[in-house]
């Protein structure tokens, strides 16, 4: 088998992450054992249906919910065991943008001071320093400073909320972004604006990115490798193109045949009656996606399935893989 | 061709706001016969919703409607309220984006879906509870029976979109329209719903009204599609002749900028620039002239009319019309 096409020290390493919320007293097992890597200029896409602990996984990443185990290794270095001024340090370097741009807005606020906060918060204490950085990342987002730094979120539509979170987000030179649904709420046409703006930005600024969707065709627009996940676990992670043309995890097959395309020559396949996912209070034993999968036998629910490499660069997580 | 059931004329929905009239809906003709499914699609504040309402009479009060929208014989803007709360729920049933809309969060499901049956249908109880259970069946909810003691909120999203449907096709309407029910639900949840709803029509030889912002739900799924701009209907046609002929911008501007599986990763998107015009501020030529790579002269002057030219049955609202042979060009 050939190597993983992988340089040594990838930026974000994250070594089997397990976060979990109490509910009464029940466990919600959100995030069970979740490895992946990222490399530095990289964007990862994330997939996978709601409540599979896409957002989870991303804010354990930030160490905005301590994982229960696991690590997260960001530069080489354990972001988990990190606390106070080193963490603080850390999080200049690491940025979130979340899916609902307008409610992410303070609406008290001008979008100058939105986007210098994080400056402010940072010790930046050159008022004119502050300015000029404000100035540089709005316009880079496609808005005029002039115009809009004195208004207020109320004054911008969704899509003009969302290049002002992303500006935010940008003010402080992060190195790596999570990018939770950026354009999960906006229309289509706003939508690819968007898109375009995210890749422009990563171009530019050598950003690094997570980039967590539902939508398959948005991830696979904008990332360099996907990672599929099912009820807090990583079913399969593999280069976009290959990962699409030759999935080898059912789950991700399941997923791609109900994408429906807008051409109306290609018939809707009529979906296999596989249900809805089962709670993640009670997962199912072994293999998770055992209950909805057309492949499922005795072995799936006695044993749980690791990653592995089932071409190269392509890893899932099945006991019977598709060919 | 048959009389269709639905005929849409000339409808136009005002609503007054702060900042002056609102005009929602902008002087719309559609038609639907028995049996078939129109699409109705565009982005979000183009009016798809508020010309649903104006069909169903559920319009805000303030709402000042115009035009006529006869529905199997009868004008229902000038149905009384009595007549058109008995045709709403029997022959006219309606499935939301979010079924919670439709569904009462402090009664059981059976009460809710045996209420509708009965209050339409000269059923007593024991017919009504098995009529409930089949239907609960039909739409792929698992143990029927013992979900009609539940509540809506014991229920995943999914399955309230499945109870909802459930009730709307409880008194086998004759038209269901649906304002985006799958726009709440995942990927695979939304291939089993909207397969659900072409069964039944099917089944039933319902008409039906799907409206969504997604192109891709419609091109598998709709006889006919109708894309909405700014509160007007800007193309409409068969949906094959659609997608291989568009002959308005925004059409062509709006499947492209949607993400194919089939493009190789970092592509950049064709997007449309700018955003739709302000509603309350209408335009004095083509509303999507702003934003329009093809707009010239007439189009800031002028509004174009929904006319068909080569095919009668497909219109669109353009002085330049593109003139496509095969799929998306550009
Ligand atoms: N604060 C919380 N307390 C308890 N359970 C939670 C909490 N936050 C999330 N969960 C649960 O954890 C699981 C994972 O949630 P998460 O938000 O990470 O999913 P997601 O993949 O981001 O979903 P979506 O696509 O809907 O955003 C879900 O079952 C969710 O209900
Ligand atoms: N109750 C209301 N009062 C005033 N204006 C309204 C009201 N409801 C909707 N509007 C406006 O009417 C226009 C049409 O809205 P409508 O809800 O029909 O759009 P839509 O196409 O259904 O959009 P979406 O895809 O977001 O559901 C929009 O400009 C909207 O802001
Ligand atoms: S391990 Fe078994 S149940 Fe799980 S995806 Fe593979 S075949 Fe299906
Ligand atoms: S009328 Fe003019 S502006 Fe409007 S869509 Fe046609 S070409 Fe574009
Ligand atoms: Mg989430
Ligand atoms: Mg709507």
């Amino acid at each position: 088998m050939m190597q993983l096409a992988m340089p040594a020290e990838p930026l974000l390493n994250v070594d089997n992450l397990v976060v979990e919320y109490g509910l009464g007293n029940k466990t919600v097992h959100a995030v069970s054992g979740v490895s992946l890597q990222v490399a530095r200029g990289e964007t990862l896409g994330l997939v996978g249906e709601s409540g599979c602990g896409k957002s989870t996984l991303g804010r354990a990443v930030l160490q905005l919910r301590r994982a229960k185990s696991g690590r997260v290794l960001f530069d080489g270095e354990d972001l988990t065991a990190m606390e106070g001024e080193a963490l603080r340090k850390m999080r200049r370097r690491v940025q979130l943008i979340f899916q609902d741009p307008i409610a992410s807005l303070n609406p008290r606020r001008r979008i100058g001071d939105i986007v210098a906060e994080p400056l402010i918060i940072a010790g930046v204490k050159d008022a004119a320093e502050r300015k000029r950085r404000v100035h540089e990342v709005l316009s880079a987002v496609g808005l005029d400073p002039d115009i809009v730094a004195g208004r207020l979120p109320h004054e911008f539509s969704g899509g003009q909320c969302q290049r002002i979170c992303i500006a935010r987000s940008l003010v402080l030179n992060p190195e790596f972004i999570v990018c939770d649904e950026p354009v999960s709420a906006l229309d289509v046409s706003i939508r690819a604006q968007i898109l375009n703006l995210l890749e422009e930005m990563k171009t530019r600024f050598g950003l690094t990115l997570l980039f967590i969707a539902h939508d398959l065709a948005v991830v696979k627009a904008v990332s360099d490798r996907v990672a599929v996940m099912y009820l807090g676990r990583l079913c399969e992670v593999g280069p976009s193109e290959q990962l699409f043309a030759k999935p080898a995890h059912p789950y991700t097959d399941l997923l791609l045949q109900a994408i429906p395309v807008p051409d109306p020559d290609v018939r809707p396949v009529e979906s296999v009656a596989t249900g809805e996912p089962p709670s993640p209070i009670a997962p199912p034993s072994g293999c998770r996606f055992r209950t909805r999968c057309p492949r499922a036998d005795q072995r799936c629910s006695a044993e749980i399935p690791e990653l592995r490499e089932v071409a190269p660069g392509q890893f899932a997580a099945c006991h019977h893989p598709l060919a | 061709m048959s009389a269709p059931l639905l005929t849409i004329e000339d409808v136009a929905v005002e609503l007054p706001t702060p900042r002056g009239n609102l005009r929602a809906v902008d002087h719309v003709d559609l038609s639907l016969e028995a049996g078939r499914t129109l699409g109705i699609v565009g982005e979000s504040g183009c009016g798809k919703t508020m010309l649903s309402r104006a069909v169903l009479q559920l319009l805000p009060k303030k709402a000042k409607l115009t035009g006529r929208v006869m529905f199997d014989g009868q004008d229902l803007v000038r149905l009384d309220s009595e007549r058109l709360r008995s045709l709403r729920g029997r022959d006219l049933a309606v499935v939301f984006q979010d079924p919670m809309t439709s569904l009462n969060p402090v009664l059981t499901i059976g009460t809710q879906l045996m209420e509708t049956i009965q209050e339409h249908l000269e059923l007593d109880a024991p017919a009504a509870r098995k009529r409930s259970i089949e239907l609960l069946a039909a739409v792929g909810i698992p143990a029927p029976e013992q979900r009609l003691t539940q509540y809506p909120h014991q229920c995943s999203g999914g399955m309230r979109q499945r109870i909802a449907i459930a009730i709307a096709l409880s008194c086998e309407p004759k038209l269901l329209i649906a304002d985006e029910p799958t726009t709440a639900l995942d990927v695979t949840i939304q291939a089993q719903i909207l397969d659900l709803l072409a069964r039944e029509q099917r089944r039933r030889h319902m008409a039906m009204i799907i409206i969504t912002h997604d192109l891709g739900v419609v091109a598998g799924r709709a006889d006919e599609v109708a894309v909405m701009y700014a509160g007007r209907v800007v193309e409409r046609a068969p949906t094959q002749e659609l997608f291989k002929r568009m002959h308005m911008p925004y059409t062509e501007a709006l499947l492209a900028a949607i993400p194919k599986l089939d493009t190789a990763p970092h592509t950049p998107l064709p997007a449309i620039s700018g955003r739709p015009p302000d509603p309350t501020r209408p335009l004095k030529g083509c509303s999507f002239a702003p934003r329009c790579r093809y707009a010239a002269g007439r189009c800031h002057e002028a509004k174009p009319e929904l006319k068909g030219a080569e095919m009668p049955d497909h219109l669109y609202a353009c002085f330049h019309p593109i003139q496509m042979t095969e799929g998306i060009g550009a």
